[in-house]
């Protein structure tokens, strides 16, 4: 079942084409990676993927409906969220108070009721503090809870990122260089949560990525673009030794 | 709620009612004469302002120097509103009047907030400040227009239906109002969009439509104000809701600590009762004034709380812990 | 028609001046991202200036206009210097207030120093009235105009053929790029501020000039609007505060001559709104979009 789908989608900047008819069809639960060089454009790809660009060209499918007028939230809203490849969180906002940012959609009452602190705001607060200190744990992170997100050390602002990313339950997670800045170890850790929540909360991964190790060890299907076109598409054996790759990466 | 909510909302509460009191029996006494009366009644009404202000300035992190336009429109919708009511013969009470008449001045301006936010909002920073400006003078000219509520000569025979008793209550009731919506939902909402628009969208916040709620909500607020001032000064004027009067409430909101809401309370306090103090020098006033804004920006540009609160709560807590390390023998631990 | 040619002339006088002070918002702007709220106020002083020097020392007309321009450029750098350059790293807001409380200051200094009341300020160009046909232009418009033109033209050349003026465009573009060229960047920012107070004090002048009176808090609706033509224009640059300004000047003087005189200030102000809602790079500006 494809839960994502891009159709000869293609970004143009004036003269410049960074994204040139690019092609892609997630299944449900797939991990799937998108790699090749600096300014191939695939920051650009998850830009026009989640609305904050809008294609000069192609069609964008998100679980059945066509998202490629939509704004970023109402994606959120169908299903699909991403990180920053320069991580973008709320500074002077607590670790959990960024997460409930996500959460907002799930937390229900109206502005008067919060205003005047009915029972439904102190009721429909407890559940959501509740809930993303859920998703914190997952990170490892609780006792940074209350601590302001500028504050936290950059490994944990990474998991943060993610964490918050999880809290608006989406079906299609797009992870933009989410290894970027960590060390061996960090990556390692990151490589087994995020299959750890591929598999808890039943979503598609694609992510962005250059560190090989972990593309190579967790993506089960690899896009490789370069010059905004995808150059080659397949299982990490296959990309490992495709001439074509090796060129984009090493040159002639 | 848990312990430590309740014990400061009891510590706050306790606190209003004592400071009220206070106010109350300094007023009975005649100890506080009309004059001083009268600054304190203002000094409510700027900190009503300088915190409906903070909603778009702190809260969403605009630069908003239009304020005194729907501060001027709340106060006119008001005041035109009551004096037909008054008219009509009803034999309504004065607190009833009051009341209604803030609504009608913050419904009046909310919805004007809602028009002019939503294609201004669109605009960021220094574009933004200057288009709220133009909206404000447009207001302002519109009024020294507008024959019906008097033109430039002014609106005259407002009912003073404002005494300090009515305004303090109303102060409290809105800092509670405000308080409540920053640490909601939608206060935490809208400062994520000042945090990182682009970030707060990605999470799934509608960003334009909480952008015109915020102020939309301000101009409300701001048209609650100008309502409580109209029916003070008994006499509107276009000029007192000019460009000047925009910048001194941003001001204010800026020294306080933009987005400390506490931090408004005590920059209105004292930026409205000082320069009544010192109206001896009113010359050099302004002078003053200006030099401490430059010297704030320079050396202490967040404010006197920069973005946080201060808790009475906390506070207290401070000067008991500190009076129980002083009691133990030798300064020895605290339990 | 004559009417119209004549509260054209009407508009070019009034644009030229706000040209003029138009500039110093506009250079400051490009150089350092900050709208300089005291700029009227300059203005203010240069006219005070220029009224004490013909005034109180009885100086040539060209002496008036030089010592004007001169002692507003050093009060413009020492400004610059004292209030805004601590705060060259500071977001953008806090020298925006800075710029507030400048603006303050010296209104307020003015009313102290010269008291409120208005002064005259004399008439220092000679006064004759040409007719063309049914239309009048005194030679004080002619002056203003061709003063303005002047200044406008030697600014352009400046800006595009001196080692100086190139610097201010490569610090407006990238202020660190022009530090590792070797550029110092404090000097030029001096420099612009400098050559911005002269442009603004000889607006000043002329306005002066323009409308005999002189007063503390003249400088705040000139400068309100010589910015929205700046804004108008395309702020940051130079041929634009121009434009800006002579359109503005127009747009008020037509306004002020069909419609009414009332609601003139308004119709620029929602100029500036309809301007910066769908352009908001002004005329001359470019777009450009934030990276993500």
């Amino acid at each position: 079942m494809t839960v994502l789908s891009a159709k000869n989608i293609t970004m143009q900047f004036g003269g410049l084409t960074a994204v040139d008819q690019f092609n892609l069809e997630l299944s449900a639960n797939e991990l799937v990676g998108l790699i090749g060089p600096n300014g191939a454009g695939k920051t650009t790809i998850f830009n026009m993927l989640t609305g904050v660009y809008v294609p000069t060209m192609g069609e964008i499918v998100l679980n059945d409906q066509s998202i490629i007028k939509k704004t970023p939230h109402e994606i959120v809203k169908l299903g699909a969220s991403r990180t920053f490849q320069n991580i973008r969180l709320f500074k002077d906002l607590t670790a959990v108070e960024n997460v409930k940012i996500a959460y907002h959609n799930f937390i229900d009452y109206n502005m008067v009721q919060g205003m005047f602190r009915t029972k439904k705001f102190w009721d429909e607060e407890k559940k959501a503090q509740e809930e993303c200190m859920k998703l914190l744990d997952i990170f490892d992170m609780g006792e940074y809870a209350d601590t302001l997100a500028k504050n936290l050390p950059y490994g944990q602002q990474r998991k943060l990122e993610i964490a918050r990313a999880l809290a608006s339950d989406p079906k299609v997670l797009m992870l933009d260089e989410p290894a970027a800045g960590m060390n061996p170890n960090e990556t390692a850790e990151l490589m087994e949560t995020i299959h750890f929540i591929r598999n808890k909360f039943d979503i598609t991964v694609l992510l962005i990525e250059h560190d090989m190790k972990l593309v190579m060890g967790i993506c089960e299907r690899i896009i490789v673009v370069d010059y905004g076109k995808t150059i080659a598409e397949g299982t990490p054996d296959e990309i490992k030794n495709n001439p074509d790759v090796i060129r984009a990466y090493l040159g002639d | 709620m848990d312990h430590n909510k309740k014990k400061a909302y009891l510590v706050n509460t306790v606190a209003v009612v004592a400071l009220y009191l206070v106010f109350f029996l300094l007023i009975q006494t005649k100890t506080m004469n009309n004059y001083f009366v009268g600054i304190a009644i203002m000094t409510c009404i700027m900190i009503i302002m300088a915190m409906s202000l903070n909603i778009v300035a702190g809260f969403l992190g605009e630069m908003a120097l239009g304020h005194a336009g729907f501060m001027a429109i709340g106060a006119y919708a008001s005041a035109s509103f009551s004096m037909v009511l008054i008219d009509s013969g009803l034999p309504l009470p004065h607190l009833v009047i009051l009341i209604l008449a803030m609504t009608v001045g913050g419904i009046v301006a909310g919805i004007f907030g809602f028009l002019i936010g939503t294609p201004t909002l669109r605009l960021r920073g220094d574009y933004l400040g200057i288009v709220t400006i133009g909206f404000s003078e447009i207001i302002r000219i519109f009024f020294i227009n507008f024959g019906p509520t008097g033109g430039a000569a002014g609106l005259k025979g407002i009912t003073r239906l404002v005494n300090f008793h009515n305004v303090y209550w109303v102060t409290i009731v809105i800092t509670f109002l405000i308080f409540t919506l920053g640490r909601s939902k939608h206060g935490r909402a809208i400062i994520s969009i000042r945090e990182d628009e682009i970030a707060s969208e990605a999470a799934g916040i509608p960003t334009t439509r909480y952008k015109v709620l915020a102020f939309s909500l301000a101009a409300f607020f701001a048209g609650v104000g100008g309502a409580l001032y109209a029916h003070y000064q008994s006499f509107l004027e276009p000029s007192k809701f000019g460009f000047m009067f925009s910048i001194e409430m941003f001001v204010i909101v800026v020294l306080g600590g933009l987005g400390s809401l506490t931090g408004s309370i005590i920059s209105a306090i004292v930026l409205t009762v000082l320069p009544e103090m010192l109206r001896s020098f009113a010359e050099y006033r302004l002078l003053v004034y200006s030099l401490v804004l430059i010297i704030m920006m320079i050396f202490r540009p967040q404010g006197i709380f920069g973005r946080s609160e201060f808790s009475l709560t906390a506070f207290i807590e401070s000067l008991i812990q500190r009076k129980n390390v002083k009691n133990s023998i030798g300064g020895g631990e605290a339990s | 028609m004559n009417l119209f040619l004549q509260q054209l002339i009407n508009g070019l006088n009034v644009g030229s001046i706000y040209a003029l002070i138009a500039i110093g918002y506009t250079m400051v702007y490009g150089i350092i991202k900050l709208i300089n709220f005291a700029h009227g106020e300059i203005m203010m002083f240069g006219a005070y200036f220029a009224f004490i020097a013909a005034t109180s020392f009885h100086l040539p007309v060209w002496a008036v206009l030089l010592s004007s321009m001169v002692i507003m450029a050093i009060i413009g750098v020492a400004i610059e210097f004292i209030a805004y350059r601590p705060l060259r790293n500071a977001p953008r807001l806090s020298a925006l207030i800075t710029a507030i409380g400048v603006s303050l200051f010296l209104q307020n200094l003015a009313l102290i120093i010269f008291k409120p009341d208005p002064k005259v300020m004399p008439k220092i160009f000679p006064e004759t009235i040409y007719k063309l046909g049914e239309i009048e232009i005194s030679s004080t418009t002619l002056i203003t105009i061709g003063l303005s033109l002047f200044f406008m033209v030697l600014l352009d050349l400046y800006i595009r053929k001196t080692k100086q003026g190139r610097a201010m465009r490569a610090v407006s573009e990238d202020k660190d790029a022009a530090i590792l060229m070797g550029i110092n960047v404090n000097r030029t920012i001096s420099l612009t501020f400098a050559v911005g107070s002269a442009l603004g004090a000889l607006g000043g002048v002329l306005y002066s000039v323009a409308y005999i009176q002189v007063y503390p808090t003249m400088g705040v609706m000139p400068g309100l609007k010589a910015f929205i033509a700046a804004v108008l224009g395309g702020i940051g640059i130079i041929p634009g505060a121009m434009l800006g300004g002579f359109i503005i000047g127009m747009v008020e003087t037509m306004t002020k001559a069909y419609l009414s005189t009332t609601w003139a200030d308004a119709i620029v102000f929602a100029i500036l709104i309809i301007v910066l809602l769908f352009k908001p790079t002004g005329i001359l500006g470019k777009n450009t979009r934030e990276k993500v």
